[in-house]
């Protein structure tokens, strides 16, 4: 298949519009601007619709509503834009509207910084909204990675009748790289996913056969609940993880993202160092992969290094989780726009032992 | 002998109403199922629920329904009607919904002319939790946030959601109507049908503001509250036609 040389931002788009995605609603924040302006370009060449919503709080809700109509449905944001989407998202999980939106994050809290971070983490993994809710968060490290995740999150999003979030950051949004670009679903398909759907999507129905989306309700909501938590505990095999280096190891990185491509250059320099350096990184963060960290020989795993550009660090909780006390975790971290470079990761490393 | 009225086929007949003895809400709400139903089209409506009492009919109605977060129903309209153009959409909202949480997304659709209707019931104050003031309260009248009346100094006044819409371009059918009289009813009917048909025919934006009254919230019994309606709220949300496109297109 041809590569093609792609910004991150664009090729997740393409990759969206190629998954049968044909509703997109945005509104501007850096750095993820390409993505509404490529759909802007690209959705009206396939029959789709794009709107510049008026906030993002009106863009998600746009996309709560057009995914009810059965149609492949995905919003975009960076970090703040985010927490004014979060109702939204709690929308679609409560009602279970399948629908992906993508996070390129940048610095926070607040408005934070517009350069590249990973700061939310939490936010994604944890409370993406009020009550309590999960989805399945990918966290792709490479344009590659963000275009197949991005490809499959539409399916996804389907199976579970639940959003799906692509949790990219600033780096992965703006780098040019090549990929291979998945292919193009036929109209036809994309139609036939639309109309599988059409029993409880609002397409028009008999009395007897009404569709009502309830988000919520005056009864029945701890079923619901329920419902949606069995649901959750059956992503144990939707974990992804990339293990590398880890079987002999005596030092684990682990990092997500673009740090996890940044430690995995480092766990390289390092070995040849000398250093027994191995690397975990999750890439699914919900479900996290904690089994990654019963595999490893605590025999010979002296420290683990939790690599984030966020302060503080957030995703060393869940590495703490898996970890249980059998060895040290230390952290290595940057943020507010300073990007994570192969040097500290290395310096963080070698203090390790 | 000859039928000359009928319960509407747009409303479950075994279900009893949640409103209150005297609100309005079930008014209309039969007369949108009496439209939908002369129109032929219960089968192809999908409705867009506000937040606040006019949820409760979200059992009741007989055709596609959905829920909007608190003030977003214009925004969840919009994607519903952009992807499913041959349907016919509208949106419920109450005065909080529309007019104070919702101000953006209902200004917004309304600039952008979105292709669906947009129904806004009207009762100067929010029903549901309990009587608070709205953007509508009228000055001096009491709520629960404002104790002692609305005061403009504090407060500012009464939004008038048709006349502030009347000042974009794009919005096609601006009407407000009552539900007091029997008279009012039939010209709220009129005014939904008309407001549906325009959406029928692809030209836009229409809106129908349809005061009510709230008995419970204000403090007065049925009929009472039907006098404050008709002395007080129709005196600062006077009736009427503020914007017809569709009749100036038809004139053309």
């Amino acid at each position: 298949m041809a590569r093609k040389f792609m910004k991150g931002c664009e090729a997740i788009a393409e990759a969206a519009v190629r998954s049968g995605c044909r509703f997109f609603a945005g509104y501007p924040i850096t750095p993820q601007n390409e993505i509404p302006e490529y759909f802007a370009r690209r959705l009206p060449e396939v029959g789709g619709v794009f709107v510049q919503g008026e906030s993002e709080v009106a863009s998600i809700n746009m996309v709560y509503g057009a995914a009810q109509t059965g149609t492949r449905a995905m919003t975009s944001s960076s970090s703040c834009g985010i927490s004014l989407k979060s109702e939204g998202i709690s929308f679609c999980a409560s009602a279970r509207i399948p629908m992906v939106y993508c996070n390129v994050q940048r610095g926070g809290p607040g408005i934070g910084a517009i350069q590249p971070a990973q700061q939310d983490y939490f936010q994604a993994t944890r409370a993406s909204g009020n009550g309590g809710f999960r989805m399945l968060v990918f966290a792709p490290a490479t344009v590659q990675e963000a275009v197949d995740m991005t490809y499959e999150a539409f399916d996804y999003a389907q199976r579970d009748r639940n959003p799906v979030l692509i949790l990219a950051d600033g780096v992965l949004g703006t780098i040019m790289e090549p990929v291979e670009l998945p292919p193009m679903r036929p109209e036809e398909e994309v139609k036939a996913l639309k109309e599988a759907l059409s029993d409880w999507t609002l397409t028009g129905h008999r009395a007897e056969e009404k569709a009502l989306i309830l988000p919520g309700g005056w009864a029945g909501q701890e079923d619901r609940c329920r419902r949606n938590a069995n649901m959750y505990e059956t992503w144990g095999k939707d974990v992804q993880v990339e293990e590398y280096e880890t079987e002999d190891a005596e030092v684990i990185l682990t990092a997500y993202g673009i740090c996890g491509r940044i430690a995995r250059s480092a766990v390289r320099l390092l070995r040849k160092e000398g250093m027994k350096a191995g690397l975990i990184r999750p890439k699914t963060v919900s479900p996290y992969p904690y089994e990654s960290f019963d595999r490893l020989n605590y025999g010979k795993v002296k420290a683990i290094l939790s690599v984030e550009m966020s302060i503080p660090a957030q995703m060393v909780q869940d590495v703490e989780l898996a970890v249980k006390d059998r060895c040290r975790i230390r952290t290595c971290l940057r943020s507010g726009g300073e990007i994570m470079s192969r040097e500290d990761v290395l310096k963080a490393a070698r203090e390790l032992v | 002998m000859e039928q000359v009225y009928k319960r509407t086929k747009g409303i479950r007949d075994d279900m009893v109403s949640g409103f209150c003895p005297g609100c309005m809400h079930g008014t209309v709400f039969k007369l949108i199922g009496e439209v939908l139903e002369e129109l032929d089209i219960l089968e192809k409506t999908v409705t867009v629920q506000g937040v606040g009492c006019c949820g409760l009919a979200m059992e009741y109605v007989t055709y596609d329904c959905t829920t909007s977060p608190h003030g977003r129903a214009c925004a969840v309209a919009t994607g519903v009607k952009r992807t499913n153009p041959d349907r016919l959409v509208y949106t419920y909202q109450g005065d909080g919904d529309l007019a104070s949480i919702g101000l953006a997304e209902t200004m917004s659709a309304a600039n952008r002319g979105e292709n669906f209707t947009v129904i806004f019931v009207n009762n100067g104050i929010y029903g549901m939790t309990g009587g608070q003031m709205a953007p509508t309260t009228l000055i001096g009248m009491k709520a629960t946030t404002a104790p002692a009346g609305r005061d403009p100094k504090v407060h500012g006044y009464p939004m008038h959601m048709c006349e502030i819409l009347n000042q974009l371009t794009a919005p096609c059918y601006l009407e407000r109507t009552s539900c007091n009289t029997p008279a009012n009813v039939r010209k709220t009917k009129k005014a939904i049908k008309k407001a549906f048909q325009n959406q029928l025919d692809g030209k836009g934006f229409s809106m129908v503001e349809i005061v009510t009254s709230c008995p419970t919230n204000w403090g007065l019994d049925p009929m009472a509250s039907l006098d404050f309606l008709e002395e007080k709220m129709l005196k600062e949300f006077p009736l009427g036609v503020i914007r017809d496109k569709s009749r100036e297109e038809e004139a053309v």
